[in-house]
């Protein structure tokens, strides 16, 4: 076993393009979860509709990826739209089922053999990436030591955390105007503010909305990192595992949900490949654990992890706990 | 390894079907070596033993659907399509096999009219046999009909155990205020359990009768009363100690699930097992309809378990305290009812149920370890179509979702199914938010 390049490895991923991916759709769900108290378990439906949005404009409709990217972003709007007028006005718990369940419905329905030739089926579509990688202001490796990227993942790692950096620097202007701190009363007490006069329905929604379209851009990272996009990038666990994320970071903070997906991505590599090793080594025997279970060993740790994170220390790594005594509503 | 071990198996037997089906009729002329073929029998299935069905047409397409191959079938119901090429170049390609409907005999038609296509991928250089069943027409007006009604026998045996599994999540929700998302591994824990039983060495039998899957099923409903008791004990009666808000504790339970489904792959593998018993049963032919043995015990024991268990609930002392619980927990704590001991009960029930359903689902279409995950936003729909916390909600909302799936694939591919589902669920929020039996104080 190497301990070194297990690091190493783990630390290229946890910086690397699907670190952003978690990174975005974790601040997203920070607007909706951690400042405003929507429980929205269904990120992976956006990330869905604007990953798609980025590839069928190029398959399908030969356009280019700019036109893909904007009207991925506006049908994600569309989306919380859709979602949020049956359903804000409602307790939390059916929020999270009817988010939880249309995610799945958009994923059934575009992975479906009936639309393979438009949607490509379980394959999704691929070859839509030319443009992008066209622009590729990298032409070799960028190597850093103990940690090196491909010249195209590195292409997208700046995309990607310049996104991030924008996505941050916007959700902190909002968070400190009296619009965010409508928002955190809301998520504190829903009727204390109806009362101050406060329309809590379309503060809500304006809160799905914008989380809904970073989660959006998680999906278009998504879209850019494989060069293709299909269902099964977007399961319903996906959108657990961007939880798991923001609540290590700590939501409410800023920079919680970017902490989050780097500790998250570098603990999910590390503990993938130290099992694979592990068992790969003979240091734990094949009687215990083969090789096809030491790969599950990092979600049945994640697993445990998010029960443990959320029963003694809900607030993660940077949060503030008396900004987090959620209750339903 | 494992992936390939169930592949392979399948391509002998598939081959060895139609030779067997024909009692020796069914036989392909033989051809040089160093050929690859496609070839198939053709039989009328309603017939016995089955008779050829000649002059039906068959064509073989490439990967990019051009036409490479076609035959007729002949006086034995044979076609046979030779490959043009290397075999070595051959393995590992995907072919589309397609039959031509139109030219069918008048009066039949394909047993299953979607598979109007076969799609074959050669993983040895061995010939490929094909299987089209065909028989009594299904399209058509009759057909719809019959149709309908054949899919309302499935759809009622599924609903069956959605119930159960419906009416373990709307109670749970109604006394603790849980939305449990783990409750999907509730159902599977049974099928595991029932599963495990039965792999135990050797078979239980009572007078000769081998029961092994029978009390494996009894098993999974034990164990998993069990099993709830130590998720209430362990976990949530803790939370609640400790004040833990709901929302909190959804996301607990999504740690949970995510623990348990990868925890049950990690012991019972990623495949789709089956038990050993009544894996392969020969249907009653009732009128039109087929129904087999299996069905109806399973639907007979989930309608028996739901009777006594809604009977428990609207007679008993326990289940009237459990019905006060749901309505409001600080009342009836003043009343002298035992909260914490009416939920932990609750708990015992509600898994009990989940985990038979699942063991019957199990029992009806073999199991993996992800098949109460799947379900579980079908039993969400079920509940909040119902009504959630409602007794006769989860109930009635299993029944209607239940058909609705199995009845959607009349019209549309069954690959839908549980998307039309969901959308019901979407509609019945936006038209009626507190289900249909749900009373309207309870949002908001």
């Amino acid at each position: 076993m190497d301990i070194g390049n297990l690091l190493g490895f783990s630390l290229e991923q946890a910086l690397g393009p699907t670190a952003i991916i978690y990174c975005l759709a974790a601040i997203g769900l920070n607007v909706h979860f951690g400042y405003t108290g929507l429980l929205n378990f269904g990120q992976a439906g956006f990330m869905l509709v604007a990953g798609y949005s980025v590839g069928g404009a190029v398959t399908i409709f030969s356009s280019s990826l700019w036109i893909g990217l904007v009207v991925g972003l506006l049908l994600c709007v569309v989306l919380a739209l859709l979602l949020g007028i049956p359903t804000l006005r409602l307790r939390a718990d059916y929020l999270a089922i009817v988010t939880i369940a249309a995610a799945e419905i958009i994923r059934q329905t575009i992975g479906a053999a009936s639309f393979s030739s438009t949607f490509g089926g379980q394959d999704g579509i691929t070859d839509f990436i030319g443009g992008f990688r066209a622009a590729n202001p990298y032409t070799e490796r960028v190597d850093l030591g103990l940690v090196q990227w491909s010249a195209y993942d590195a292409w997208v790692m700046t995309v990607g955390w310049s996104l991030v950096a924008v996505c941050c620097l916007l959700i902190w202007l909002l968070m400190r105007s009296p619009w965010g701190r409508v928002l955190k009363s809301i998520r504190e007490d829903e009727d204390a503010v109806r009362s101050l006069g406060k329309n809590v329905y379309s503060f809500k929604m304006q809160a799905l909305v914008i989380g809904g379209v970073i989660g959006g851009l998680a999906g278009v990272m998504t879209s850019l990192r494989s060069a293709a996009v299909g269902p099964s990038f977007f399961a319903t666990d996906v959108t657990f595992f961007a939880y798991t994320a923001l609540l290590i970071g700590g939501a409410a903070r800023v920079l919680g949900p970017v902490a989050g997906a780097i500790i998250f991505w570098f603990l999910i590599n590390f503990l993938g490949s130290f099992f694979s090793q592990a068992t790969r080594s003979e240091l734990i025997p094949t009687w215990i654990m083969d090789s096809q279970q030491a790969s599950l060993m990092r979600f049945i740790i994640t697993g445990l992890g998010l029960m443990l994170l959320m029963i003694y220390r809900p607030q993660g790594i940077f949060g503030d706990r008396r900004e987090l005594a959620l209750d339903a509503r | 390894m494992a992936f390939l071990a169930v592949v392979a198996p399948a391509v002998p037997a598939q081959a060895a079907v139609p030779a067997a089906e024909s009692g020796g009729r069914c036989s392909y002329e033989d051809h040089p070596e160093g050929e690859i073929h496609i070839k198939g029998c053709l039989r009328d299935e309603r017939d016995d033993p089955p008779s050829p069905v000649e002059g039906v047409a068959v064509t073989v397409e490439d990967e990019s659907g051009t036409v490479i191959g076609e035959d007729t079938s002949d006086a034995n119901g044979i076609f046979d399509i030779p490959l043009e090429g290397d075999p070595l170049k051959i393995l590992g390609q995907t072919f589309v096999v397609k039959i031509d409907e139109s030219t069918l005999p008048d009066g039949s038609g394909l047993r299953d009219p979607d598979k109007v296509e076969v799609t074959i991928r050669f993983t040895t250089t061995g010939d490929q046999s094909v299987i089209f069943p065909i028989g009594d027409p299904l399209a058509g007006s009759s057909g719809k009909l019959v149709q309908a009604l054949q899919l309302t026998v499935g759809g009622l045996v599924f609903s069956s155990l959605l119930a159960m599994a419906a009416l373990g999540l709307s109670m749970i929700f109604g006394t603790t205020g849980l939305t449990n998302f783990a409750h999907g591994e509730l159902i599977t824990f049974g099928a595991i359990v029932a599963f495990a039983i039965d792999r135990l060495p050797g078979q239980i039998s009572i007078g000769g009768a081998n029961i092994t899957v029978i009390v494996g099923v009894i098993g999974a409903f034990i164990v998993s009363a069990a099993f709830g008791w130590l998720n209430d004990a362990a976990l949530w009666r803790p939370l609640r100690k400790r004040g833990t808000g709901v929302i909190a504790m959804m996301i607990v339970s999504i740690g949970l699930s995510l623990f348990l489904r990868n925890l049950y792959q990690y012991f019972a593998g990623a495949q789709s097992q089956n038990y050993s018993q009544y894996s392969a049963v020969t249907p009653w032919e009732i009128g039109p309809l087929l129904i087999t043995p299996k069905e109806v015990a399973v639907f007979l024991i989930a309608m028996a378990v739901l009777l006594g268990t809604t009977a428990l609930l609207q007679y008993t002392r326990l289940g009237k305290a459990t019905r006060a619980v749901a309505d409001n927990p600080a009342l009836s704590s003043a009343t002298g009812i035992n909260v914490e001991r009416v939920i932990s009960i609750v708990w015992i029930g509600g898994a009990a149920l989940a985990g038979l359903a699942g063991a019957l689902l199990g029992l009806t279409q073999g199991f993996d370890y992800q098949i109460g995950f799947k379900l579980l936003l079908l039993v969400f729909a079920a509940v909040v179509l119902g009504g959630l916390g409602t007794i006769w909600g989860a109930i009635v909302g299993a029944f209607i979702i239940g058909l609705f799936t199995e009845l959607t694939t009349l019209f549309v591919p069954a690959e839908f199914k549980f998307v039309g589902a969901l959308l019901l669920l979407i509609v019945v929020l936006l038209i009626r938010p507190q289900g249909l039996l749900g009373r309207a104080q309870r949002v908001g």
